[in-house]
Order: structure tokens, then C-alpha cells, then sequence
């Protein structure tokens, strides 16, 4: 075994004792190893395996899954471009091309003397305010070329990220519409009191009344989940808040954890109360990392106010604590069974369902996920009662929903409308013009055209996670599938082959057409895909993986036959761009390099 | 009375708790899979044993049986799929079956003669997987790879040295071994681990024996994976 440099090591072994050598918290001790030295030795990982007990391949699985885990040296500047489908709408590729020039790398690559790395990643929820980007994890919005300047500058002044401009890390709210949750002013503990006033019993039957469904897109029934965690075997139950907000287009919980993590953990305290959990884990997903300190303070005051801990508000057995686990850049990880592997401090692999997390969750426990909206609209419920809150929406989809707006509009940001609302009352909301088509419920869901802006939001019509991304007539909808396809094979968990495999090759197919090689043959490989993704995957991921390019293919063919130059087969390779790496070794790009115009002259 | 269900219209018997899987291929119904073990839990990954349940896709060998289910196996729709993940295996990895000397004797082979595989269909991915060949006794061939996570399984569960592991994702997941230097040789592996001999296509091999058996006259040669599964259900 290789010697570590002492310094590190007595880090290290810092962070191993504040996470109490349990092999559960691996990831949080691999995400803080890793604030060390900026990436993760091959020493590193074997002295985390040894100090924990566990197998090196262990922690070297783990430490491979995560996307902000890095076993190769990154830069000290670790810059990632946000590549959702809004940041290219504002141009994110030229102003990655041009800090890449001013700073001599290559994308991906790490420069040679180690101060910056530049590359993207996946959608950082920052689509209101985008481009976007991370810089050591610190989100920066509102990208300008003049603002790509200054950032070069710095880097190469080697200027601590304390002594940017403040103003780079602002990252506002941009509430646009309020409604019953956004206006709701709680002080911190009312609901909790109006919840022990009731008692358990009482206060899952508000629940059950407010006909509350779930926040996050599928929209199971909140007091039917609480009731099975309260009814199954199997101590202590766990209460999730799932904060892994990865979904393209989405930013509505970084909105709520900023500026209303109040009603956050009072939710998530009001849905221990029902099933008589002790413990609480908020999932931070890594992109938003830079709202921890502000959140652990939030949980401080209130455990200062009685308000988390033992006795809670002077309730006897009344116990529960919450603590914030961080992602690290793996978008399967909002699927719910994933999120607890990765809670254990694993790889992000869907379990097989049954069991369900209610039953068998978090180390066995019977656990809840919730979504962040859902815990927080809890508290709703807790002060005016479950009546009221069934009251507005619709039937079958009760209460308000937040919609995380972007693309192309005068006022992108947050919107909280009642259920039922119109597509084209939200466009018209949002200033939205010559609209060709809409994104809703994310890279997951549907895309909708003209012809259905007058279907409503709600979970019987358009049901959404949150995500509504607007594109107009200058938009080519072949590139806007083409991306979500590219982000899925990027986010695959790689755990069954259908998903591994199909993600990788659905986007070979899409590459294929854009890059002037499809044929008539390719549609139909893509149609045959489509269907084998969402029959065979393990889990929704690979089950969602073709919807964009169902959705785009029914809806804007055109899109697609444009690109077709045979109505038969043509091949995808293409003999001169596999010259490309011959080019650059030789420095050389003249016509006489190119295979085309060589046969040319010829003739 | 015992409880049944009927896959491709013929009543499968069932006990409580019995997979789809487990009880068709007792009543003498062949399943395919890859990821499955009888004596390991459901895996789920391979997802070739997919089946349609009731009008739903479901992984046979993780889906408890239920009374009176209709299931879908053996038909054109399923065994498209089938070929389908078959051809999806093949092309993600380096397979030259003719060079292979597992060949013969390969689950993964012989299901692409089972399900009439004819060509790869789609483009190789080519993925470089350079081969580790430290150790003294045993060959890591990981081109052929097919994240059965069987090995992981045994050399954790039953070898309790937990010698492989998958680390990456997506499309870039692969096999690694428990040692810094990533060599087989510095692990504890022996060649008489279950490891060592579970794996279904030809990753693991034993170094210094080479065509003992000739082509033509191995497992698969002479007989289907389909009889012979079900053979050894029987006995």
C-alpha cells in the first residue's frame, strides 16, 4: 500500500471520525475527502476502505458513480458548464468555446499545470437565470461573455473564489406568481402545534381530507404512503425529503429551500408526527450544494427553538432530528429507491419493487419519501385544515402547483398556479410569443404542440413535476429531443441493459441525424428502441428515456425527415471524420487531408 | 388447491413467494436469463427472462407469481425483445466468439443461437477493455463482460472477499477488482473462490488450459441452453 503525505491523512482522518467511521455516511466522507485535495488518490480511497472496514472495491464502486466524484486530478478551478436545453437556447457552447480559448484547454481535459478544468454537466437549475455554471460548486447565473472574461482573468490571477464578485453568486428567487404557498408567512412551529393538537390519528386524517398528492410528478397519495409507513413493522421509520432536484428545467426547490426551508422541515416534522418517525434526512442534491450553510443553520435554530430533537414543542415522545445528505451528481438518484441506496452511502441503483421504501426503506426501516413541495404544502394543511386545501385545483389534483418556467419567455422564474390551470394561460402569464411547442414535467415528460395548449396542468390532464420549458418558432425540436437523449445516456445508471445500452444507442441514432447521415431505415430502429426502453427498464429513468423523442417524432416529424438523406439505409460511418484524430496528430487540416476532396482532385 | 397461473395459455403451478421464473421453469417452461442464480436473490438486470404479466412488462425472475395471472413468454413480441437485449449485449462489448475460449460453452452465445440471433443490428460500441492477466492462476478477460454482477455477487456473499465491484455508470460502468493498483493478482482471489467459476460468458477464465474440449463438441455445442436448463431443473 501507498504512503499518503501527512497532512492529508490527518485530514482525512478527520472526516472519518466527524462521520463516525459508518461505511452509511461513505458518500458524505467521499464528497469531503475530496474538499482536500480537489479529487480522489487511489491512497485516498484505500484508507477510507480500511479506516471503515469495508472493500477498497467498494468504495472505488461508489467513488465511479457520482459524476462530482473525481478519481482522475481535476483543476483546482473546477468549472461546469450547465447543458440543459435552455443553457444552449442561451448559448452556453459559445461562451464555454470562448473560456476554453482564453484559457488554452480543451473541454474535459485538465490543464497542464493543473489549475482548470472545464466541462459540462447536467442541468444545475438555474434555467430562470441560465447559462449556468459551477465553479468548485458555487452556482453562477446570468453568464455574459463580459462575465466569461472576468472568469478567465481571475483563474489565471488565481484569485480565490471568496474574493469574486458577490454579485456572481446571487442567484434570486424570480417568484413570479403567488398562491396559498408562497404567500403562507408560518411562523416557524405553528403547524407543528396545530398538528399535536389534533393528534396522530387526527392529523393523518387532514391529510387524508386535503386529497394531497405527491409533488415530485407521479402523484401518490401522501396520507395513504404515511399510513402504510405508520402501519408496517420495523423501528425507527425514517421521514426523506427528497431535494435531488435533477430534473431538466426544474428549480422550484432550489426556490423553496432558499427562501422557505422553514415550511420545509416543519413538513417534514408534521409527516414524522403521523408515523411516529424519529429520524429525517433532506437529500441535497450536489448541484446545490452552496444552500448548505445556510440550511444547517435553519436546522440549528430550530432545534434551538424546540422545534427538532427530543420533546418536540414539550411533547413527550415527540423525537426527530433531521440531517442533510448531499448527492454528488447522479440524476437517478430522485428516483426514490436509488435516493435510499445512495442515503446508505451506495452506488444509486434502483432497488426491485416490491418491497416499497413504506415497508422496507432506509436500512430495512419503514421509510417516506416526499417530495420538497409536498413536505412544505403539509403545512398548509396543518393551519387551514384538510377541507380547505382540497377546496382548490381540481377534483382529482387538489391544491396549487409551482412551476419552474424558462426557455422562451419575457419573465421566466417561479409561477404558483391552482391545478387546472390552462397551458395557454401560463404562456400568456409568462409573456411567452409565437410559441411552437412546450416541455412539461421536464426531460421525463411531455412535449406538447400548439394544437394542446389548452390541455391544464393537473395530474388527470398534464400532470408536471414542475418543469416548463418553452420553445418558440426559431427552436428546432429535433435538437431539444436530441439533448434530453444525450442527457439520459449521460445519467443511466448502467444497471440493466435495456437502459445501458438503448440510452447510449437512441443517442447514436440522433447523432446520426444531425450529423447528415440518417435514412428512413434509422426511424424505424428508433421507434423499435423507444418501445424497448419503456417496456424493459428497470426503473422509470429508462422507462421516461424515449418520451422526448416519442413526443417530437408524432408531433414534429418534419423535424426528423428533414434530416433524412436516403429513404432507405445509409451508413453511419463516415470515412473522412474518422480521419479527424489522424488530422490533428499531424497538425494538419488543408483540403489534402480531407478524404473528399482528395478523391476530387483526383478526378 | 394449489394456486396457477398460465403462461402462453398453459396452466404453471405455484407456491407462495415463487418467482414467475422459478415455477414455469419447474413445470418444465424454459425462461431465458443471464443475471439469474438459483442460489443467489434476483439480480434484474440482464432483464432477458421479461415476460408480460397481466399486460405488463415485468422481470420473471424478480415478479412473485400471482393466481390466475395470464403471462406472455414464449412469443414473437417477447423473444423480439429478447433478441433485441441480446443484440444490445453484444454490441456494448468485444465478443469474438471465435477466438473466445469460452466459446461452446457461453450462456450468452448460446442464447444468441436460441433466440436466432443473426447479425449484431446495431453499431459495436468497441469500448477499449484492456484484458488483466496478473494473476498466476486466473485471466480477466473484461471485454465480454456482461454485468451479470454474478462475480461481485459470489466473491461477497459466499467467497466473503468481495474481489469484484462495478464502479463507473451508464454506459461507462465496469468491472474492477478490490486492490489499488486495480491488478487481480494484488487481491486475495484463488482459483477455487465460487468467483472463479461462475461467470457466465468468458470474463474469468483459468490461465494454462486452452481448447482441452475442441469446438464442436462443448456444452452448448451439442446441446440447446433451453434443454439443457430445464434438465437441470429436473434433476
Amino acid at each position: 500500500m501507498s504512503a499518503l503525505p501527512a497532512t492529508p491523512t490527518a485530514a482525512l482522518d478527520g472526516v472519518l471520525q466527524r462521520h463516525g467511521h459508518y461505511p452509511t455516511e461513505l458518500l458524505q466522507i467521499l464528497i469531503e475527502a475530496q474538499d482536500l485535495e480537489g479529487w480522489l488518490p487511489a491512497p485516498t480511497l484505500t484508507h477510507i476502505a480500511q479506516s471503515l472496514h469495508i472493500p477498497r472495491s467498494r468504495v472505488e464502486g461508489v467513488a465511479g458513480f457520482y459524476s462530482f466524484l473525481y478519481t482522475q486530478p481535476v483543476g483546482r478551478y473546477r468549472v461546469l458548464f450547465s447543458d440543459n436545453i435552455t443553457d444552449r437556447m442561451l448559448g452556453n457552447a459559445e461562451l464555454m468555446d470562448a473560456l476554453c480559448r482564453k484559457l488554452w484547454i480543451e473541454p474535459g481535459k485538465l490543464s497542464e499545470d493543473g489549475l482548470v478544468s472545464i466541462a459540462t454537466t447536467s442541468c444545475t437549475g438555474l434555467c430562470d437565470q441560465g447559462p449556468g455554471m459551477l465553479v468548485n460548486g458555487r452556482a453562477i447565473g446570468q453568464l455574459t461573455h463580459r462575465r466569461i472574461n472576468e472568469i478567465a482573468e481571475m483563474i489565471r490571477q488565481q484569485r480565490p473564489l471568496e474574493l469574486w464578485p458577490a454579485e456572481y453568486f446571487q442567484i434570486g428567487d424570480n417568484i413570479r406568481r403567488k398562491d396559498s404557498l408562497l404567500n403562507l408567512d408560518m411562523k416557524p412551529g405553528a403547524a407543528l402545534a396545530a398538528v399535536i393538537e389534533l393528534g396522530r390519528e387526527g392529523w393523518l386524517q387532514e391529510v387524508q381530507k386535503s386529497n394531497l398528492r405527491g409533488r415530485g410528478g407521479a402523484g401518490f397519495a401522501t396520507a395513504v404512503k404515511w399510513a402504510s409507513a405508520r402501519n408496517a413493522s420495523g423501528e425507527p421509520k425514517i421521514i426523506v425529503c427528497n431535494a435531488d432536484e435533477g430534473e431538466p428545467g426544474t428549480f422550484k426547490d432550489r426556490v423553496l429551500l432558499n427562501s422557505y426551508a422553514d415550511l420545509i422541515f416543519e413538513g417534514m416534522t408534521l409527516a414524522a408526527w403521523a408515523v411516529g418517525a424519529s429520524e429525517g434526512f433532506l437529500y441535497l442534491r450536489g448541484e446545490y450544494r452552496y444552500l448548505l450553510p445556510q440550511l444547517e443553520a435553519v436546522l440549528a435554530r430550530r432545534r434551538e427553538a424546540g422545534l427538532l430533537g427530543r420533546n418536540i414543542l414539550h411533547e413527550p415522545c415527540f423525537d426527530f432530528d433531521i440531517r442533510i445528505h448531499l448527492g454528488a451528481g447522479a440524476y437517478v438518484c430522485g428516483e426514490e429507491t436509488a435516493l435510499i441506496e445512495s442515503l446508505e452511502g451506495k452506488r444509486g441503483t434502483p432497488r426491485i419493487r416490491p418491497p416499497f421504501p413504506v415497508t422496507k426503506g432506509y436500512l430495512g426501516r419503514p421509510t417516506v419519501v416526499n417530495n420538497v413541495e409536498t413536505l412544505a404544502k403539509t403545512c398548509l394543511i396543518a393551519l387551514g385544515g384538510g377541507e380547505a386545501f382540497a377546496a382548490s385545483g381540481t377534483a382529482q389534483s387538489a391544491g396549487t402547483k409551482l412551476l419552474s418556467i424558462s426557455g422562451d419567455c419575457a419573465a421566466p422564474g417561479i409561477y404558483e398556479y391552482p391545478f387546472g390551470v390552462p397551458i395557454a394561460r401560463i404562456l400568456e402569464d409568462c409573456g411567452a410569443s409565437d410559441t411552437q411547442a412546450v416541455q412539461v414535467g421536464g426531460a421525463a415528460g411531455v412535449c406538447l404542440a400548439g394544437y394542446e395548449f389548452q390541455r391544464r396542468i393537473a395530474y388527470e390532464d398534464v400532470p408536471t413535476a414542475g418543469a416548463f420549458m418553452i420553445f418558440d418558432g426559431s427552436r428546432d425540436l429535433f435538437d431539444v429531443a436530441r439533448a434530453f437523449v444525450h442527457f439520459f445516456a449521460h445519467e443511466s445508471c448502467g444497471f440493466c441493459t435495456p437502459c445501458r445500452v438503448g440510452t447510449s444507442l437512441l443517442q447514436g441514432f440522433m447523432d446520426k441525424l444531425a450529423d447528415g447521415h440518417g435514412a428512413k431505415a434509422d426511424l424505424a430502429d428508433i421507434d423499435w428502441l423507444d418501445r424497448l426502453l419503456k417496456n424493459a427498464s428497470h426503473c422509470g429513468l429508462g422507462s421516461a428515456a424515449p418520451n422526448p423523442v416519442i413526443d417530437t417524432l408524432q408531433k414534429f416529424r418534419p423535424a426528423y425527415e428533414r434530416r433524412l438523406v436516403s429513404l432507405d439505409f445509409e451508413p453511419a460511418f463516415d470515412l473522412d471524420a474518422a480521419l479527424a484524430e489522424a488530422r490533428q496528430l499531424t497538425a494538419r487540416d488543408d483540403p489534402g487531408a480531407h478524404l473528399h476532396t482528395h478523391e476530387e482532385e483526383e478526378k | 388447491m394449489t394456486k396457477q397461473f398460465l403462461l402462453d395459455g398453459q396452466p404453471v403451478p405455484f407456491e407462495d413467494g415463487q418467482t414467475i421464473l422459478e415455477a414455469a421453469r419447474k413445470a418444465g417452461h424454459y425462461i431465458p436469463s443471464l443475471c439469474w442464480h438459483q442460489d443467489f436473490p434476483p439480480h434484474g438486470s440482464c432483464k432477458l427472462c421479461i415476460v408480460k404479466a397481466a399486460g405488463r412488462h415485468v422481470s420473471a425472475c424478480a415478479t412473485p407469481a400471482k393466481e390466475g395471472w395470464e403471462v406472455e413468454s414464449n412469443t414473437p413480441e417477447m423473444n423480439g425483445e429478447r433478441r433485441g437485449l441480446l443484440q444490445m449485449l453484444f454490441v456494448e462489448g468485444n465478443h469474438f466468439c471465435p477466438s473466445c475460449e469460452k466459446s461452446g460453452n457461453c450462456e450468452l452465445q448460446a442464447l444468441g443461437y436460441e433466440y436466432e440471433m443473426l447479425t449484431p443490428r446495431f453499431r459495436h460500441f468497441f469500448p477499449e477493455r484492456p484484458v488483466d492477466a496478473s494473476h498466476p492462476d486466473m485471466l480477466l478477460d473484461f471485454n465480454r463482460c456482461i454485468f451479470c454482477e454474478l462475480c461481485v455477487r459470489a466473491s461477497r456473499d459466499v467467497d466473503g472477499k468481495s474481489v469484484f465491484a462495478l464502479t463507473g455508470r451508464g454506459i461507462h460502468k465496469h468491472l474492477t477488482v478490490n486492490a489499488e493498483s486495480g491488478r487481480l493478482a494484488d487481491t486475495n482471489f484463488s482459483k477455487d473462490d465460487l468467483a472463479a467459476r461462475i461467470c457466465p460468458v468468458g470474463v474469468i477464465l483459468p490461465k494454462g488450459r486452452g481448447f482441452a474440449v475442441p469446438i464442436g463438441e462443448r456444452t452448448f455445442d451439442t446441446e440447446t441452453i433451453r434443454s439443457k436448463t430445464l434438465k437441470e431443473e429436473e434433476s
